[in-house]
């Protein structure tokens, strides 16, 4: 897979919303045609002290699934708007005081639903730190 | 002051004895970090449930150019108003982590609208709480979000 130049992940960047933005997420690189999302540690997404909050760490994931399902769906030029049903999030370790990388894979992106799991990790990629199963509907986009 | 949120063992040897008082002890548990930028407050609580509030601002907005919240932050909201939950019908302070949180969306919130999150404890075992709570605005009966999840008490260190 060759990796794209800057502006694939400008163009990702381009579409993280504010509560992304502002807990520092940015594109920070595209494996296998998805973006791989990061934010640095900082007090925005601290939990206790010295380590990530659930919730800053769900939100990276979901935001990674829904980058992920984005990006798919471009590629097939699917335009759709994405509605989350739901996301389970199970969290194996700690996430400490350093970077965070977080990946969504598509299991099945259909008509009307895509299926996403997204896994996070931190400096070891063969030891996640949280993962989520999403359920996102898609409506059909009319212009 | 502090931007660090106390760290568990040390708030367990502080209120060791006490009674987990939620009204109390909620600005010391929502104030700093993630849970003081999102801007959680107090609310509400019961024998076995926690609500706490979250106003609506700009930066959690979850789609550009629309004014609904993101999910993030609503997850933020029910990791921790359910874990109050846990200590409140514990009636003391124990370290915890959250196992697995799922979340339903019923509906987007509305713009510019608090938040409510209230978290139930529903069952106390020696090692896991089990948890399930609802997101809403105006009214319990029209929730943004139903949730479940599981926490494991920490064993001291």
């Amino acid at each position: 897979m060759t990796i794209p130049s800057g502006p694939a992940l400008a163009a990702i960047d381009d579409l993280l919303p504010p509560y992304a933005r502002e807990l520092g997420m940015i594109a920070e690189r595209i494996e296998d045609g998805l973006p791989v999302l990061a934010y640095d540690f900082s007090n925005r997404v601290q939990g206790r002290p010295g380590y990530l909050h659930g919730g800053a760490l769900s939100g990276l994931l979901e935001m990674a699934a829904i980058a992920a399902l984005r990006s798919d769906l471009a590629r097939r030029g699917v335009v759709a708007r994405l509605k989350p049903v739901n996301i389970a999030v199970e969290f194996m370790r700690g996430g400490t005081s350093q970077r965070t990388y977080a990946l969504g894979r598509i299991t099945r992106a259909g008509r009307r639903m895509a299926n996403v799991v997204a896994e996070a990790w931190q400096d070891d990629r063969t030891k996640p730190i949280a993962t989520a199963l999403m359920n996102i509907l898609l409506v059909p986009e009319r212009d | 002051m502090t931007t660090a949120p106390p760290h568990p063992f040390d708030l367990a040897r502080m209120l060791a004895g006490q009674k987990f008082d939620p009204s109390a002890l909620a600005s010391m548990l929502t104030n700093l970090g993630h849970s003081g930028w999102l801007g959680m407050q107090y609310h509400a609580h019961g024998d076995d449930w926690v609500e706490l509030a979250l106003p609506w601002r700009e930066e959690l907005v979850g789609i550009v150019g629309d004014g609904t919240l993101a999910s993030g932050p609503i997850i933020s909201l029910m990791d921790n108003a359910t874990s109050m939950g846990v200590w409140t019908r514990r009636g003391s302070f124990a370290p915890q982590v959250t196992l697995d949180l799922r979340v339903d969306y019923m509906r987007a919130a509305v713009p510019r609208k608090t938040l409510i999150g209230r978290g139930e404890c529903y069952k106390l075992t020696r090692s896991i709480a089990f948890v399930r709570g609802i997101a809403y605005q105006d009214d319990p009966e029209d929730p943004v979000a139903h949730v479940a999840g599981t926490f494991i008490t920490m064993v001291g260190q």
